[in-house]
């Protein structure tokens, strides 16, 4: 039992400055690198267009190459060890990502051709990933011919080892067809995602915190302020690359003037 | 003596009110100016919060005001920003569903139950029809809880203090099931991914069964306190409309929704848990204003107590967890997975990695995207409005500011 469940336990100790400790698993642990220190080099991002090793923290490179093979979660493909200590509950093959195919992507398909990198389904949840340019006229499109008059979120997701490294998601609802869908996009460091809310008043706030936490500017937003932080925080906090212990560690030299027990 | 008060008296009348006088009319003179006074600008910055006991907690409204006219607001929020976020990617899966009871705290079984089922998805795994039962029963139980609580605070702010002991007297009832069941009463962690963590304790049925039957005539008993009520109803009605249109465009969900006549409910609409096997009506009100949002949610609370009284009777036998990883990794992808808690849609979008840690969790809170409209609904109002407007979105700033 104690065996099996390594990271959990480096996760509870109390002193996680010591290197590679996240290393000592055997397994590298993006979160847990991140927890136990922030100083630490993020990954080496594979290159581009090359799935990324076994290990590697990423996710299946999945709008890289989308469209072009439905894509399989890595669980499925390789057992992990500490699955096996258990009398394995008999885990399914797993679900994996399906394409999608509807009446819906053949009109945007149609409209936007390379535009759409792809159009999967996941557990039963269907998702399109666009090309950056065209992510406000997919948008405009979904509501004003396609009904989803409902923006329920406005979102993104950091992952440092892409070359694009934010991919914002649009997640969608239509109150006629009962469905949902999301949108998803990538964008750069420098780049500005389109803001939607032309189109959806809703995504003032939701895009506002975006900005906040990620640091993502959006586009022809009419007020891009912080909403949560205060006017003067430093740095966006959901990044990957915000380290919590360094942040409380400057805090507290900056504030008390004293090192801090972290 | 009598001299002394006669000549204090004169140096009174003497002295004083000449130089008052000039000084009063100096001071008269004083709009010849150019510049104008603060008081003489039609518009007032009026700073409300965060500190003020109708805001339900820490929220800052900004309000313009042309004399008692609303002409704009602005909210301040982030006072009890906590950062659940980030928290979440640095625990594990297991780890992090007590901390999802502090965002709504006041339906914290909604909560977990959404949070619960979005990790079930990502592993594809079901909750045991019992533990869906149990789960059922529990999060409506909560819903009453939150409404009350509702009810009582929101009336409290516009002046009734009655209905506040009526409701928390029989929240109390609520809360002891609660305590009952898992120990806590407010925060109440209840439920475990896979299933739920305890059995029914001994008499629970009877104990909601009971429950239901004391309750029903309490609603009843609000009821009479305010719908008819004069000065109720000259308060809340025609006051922070919305349209239907509107409301849909401001992404507004829960009994705000439904009140502005859109018949939208996620139990009905995409049903999750055991919803699917109750019978239960989606109330709709139709002029969207604070007032019909009083009644689809008192009426709510009936469907609630349908909803109980159906699934207590029906409580299945069996496990109550699910067969369950000890050490829990969903494979990679990600899930967006919302339900109907008391006050909108509450949707958890969660990215997984395969490691024992979620790569990313968002939170969809209802009360956040809800307060949104809050400047939609009060421009052109008066200011003694703003308070009844806050009240009826019902608000919990621990979700608004996570």
């Amino acid at each position: 039992m104690a065996n099996d469940n390594p990271q959990d336990k480096d996760h509870l100790n109390p002193h996680p400055e010591k290197p590679g400790e996240a290393q000592r698993t055997g397994q590298s642990d993006p979160t847990l690198e991140q927890w136990t220190g922030a100083t630490s080099a993020p990954q080496p991002a594979p290159p581009a267009g090359q799935p990324p090793a076994e290990a590697s923290p990423s996710l299946p490179a999945s709008d890289k190459k989308a469209g072009a093979t439905p894509l399989k979660p890595e669980e499925a493909a390789t057992p992990k060890p500490a699955a096996q200590g258990h009398a394995a509950p008999a885990k399914p093959a797993g679900p994996a990502i399906q394409p999608w195919s509807g009446e819906i992507v053949e009109r945007l398909q149609a409209r936007f051709g390379s535009g759409i990198r792809g159009a999967n389904t996941y557990l039963g949840q269907n998702y399109f990933v666009v090309d950056p340019s065209v992510a406000y006229q997919v948008l405009a499109l979904m509501h004003d011919e396609e009904e989803f008059d409902y923006l329920v979120d406005v979102t993104a997701v950091h992952y440092p080892d892409r070359e694009q490294p934010f991919e914002v998601v649009w997640i969608l609802y239509s109150f006629s067809r009962n469905q949902r869908v999301r949108v998803k996009a990538s964008y750069g460091e420098n780049q500005a995602a389109p803001s939607v809310v032309s189109l959806w008043v809703t995504a003032n706030w939701l895009e506002r915190e975006v900005f906040d936490m990620f640091g993502v500017r959006f586009d022809g937003h009419p007020d891009m302020r912080r909403i949560l932080l205060p006017e003067e925080w430093q740095g966006h906090p959901l990044r990957k690359d915000y380290g919590i212990i360094q942040q409380d560690q400057q805090w507290v030299k900056i504030n008390l003037g004293i090192e801090s027990g972290q | 003596m009598a001299d002394d008060t006669k000549s204090r008296t004169a140096h009174l009348d003497l002295d004083t009110p000449e130089s008052q006088i000039e000084t009063y009319m100096h001071r008269r003179a004083a709009p010849a100016r150019e510049e104008e006074t603060y008081l003489d600008a039609n518009e007032l910055v009026l700073n409300m919060g965060p500190q003020h006991p109708s805001t339900h907690g820490v929220l800052r409204v900004i309000l313009k005001l042309d004399g008692e006219k609303v002409l704009g607001t602005e909210c301040i929020i982030g006072y009890l920003h906590r950062g659940v976020e980030k928290i979440a990617e640095n625990r594990t899966y297991t780890m992090f569903n007590p901390y999802v009871d502090r965002m709504d705290y006041v339906a914290a079984v909604s909560n977990g139950l959404g949070y619960c089922e979005a990790v079930e998805k990502l592993l594809n795994i079901e909750a045991p029809p019992r533990a869906q039962y149990i789960r059922v029963i529990l999060a409506e139980l909560n819903r009453l809880a939150s409404h009350m609580l509702w009810l009582g605070t929101h009336a409290l702010d516009i002046g009734a203090i009655t209905p506040l002991f009526y409701t928390f007297r029989d929240r109390e009832e609520i809360l002891k099931i609660f305590e009952k069941y898992c120990g806590a009463r407010l925060t109440t962690h209840a439920f475990r991914i896979g299933g739920c963590q305890y059995e029914t304790y001994e008499g629970f049925e009877q104990d909601v069964i009971k429950f239901c039957k004391f309750v029903r005539p309490k609603i009843d008993e609000y009821e009479t306190l305010l719908t008819t009520n004069r000065i109720w109803v000259e308060r809340t009605r025609g006051v922070g409309v919305i349209s239907a249109a509107d409301a849909i465009d401001f992404g507004v969900t829960g009994p705000v929704l439904r009140a502005s006549g859109v018949k939208w409910d996620l139990r009905k609409a995409q049903p999750y848990a055991a919803y699917k096997n109750f019978e239960f009506d989606i109330p709709i009100g139709q002029n969207g204003d604070t007032y019909d949002r009083y009644i689809v949610r008192i009426a709510e609370m009936h469907q609630s107590l349908r909803i109980i009284e159906q699934a207590v009777g029906a409580i299945p036998e069996g496990p109550i967890m699910g067969k369950v990883p000890k050490v829990m990794k969903p494979p990679v992808g990600e899930i967006y997975h919302s339900i109907e808690a008391p006050k909108g849609e509450l949707g958890y979008f969660i990215v997984s990695d395969g490691s024992t840690q979620p790569y990313r969790v968002r939170v969809r809170p209802p009360s956040f995207v809800n307060l949104q409209a809050l400047d939609k609904m009060v421009r052109g109002a008066l200011v003694a409005d703003v308070v009844a407007v806050i009240g009826t979105i019902d608000i919990v700033l621990g979700e608004v500011d996570r």
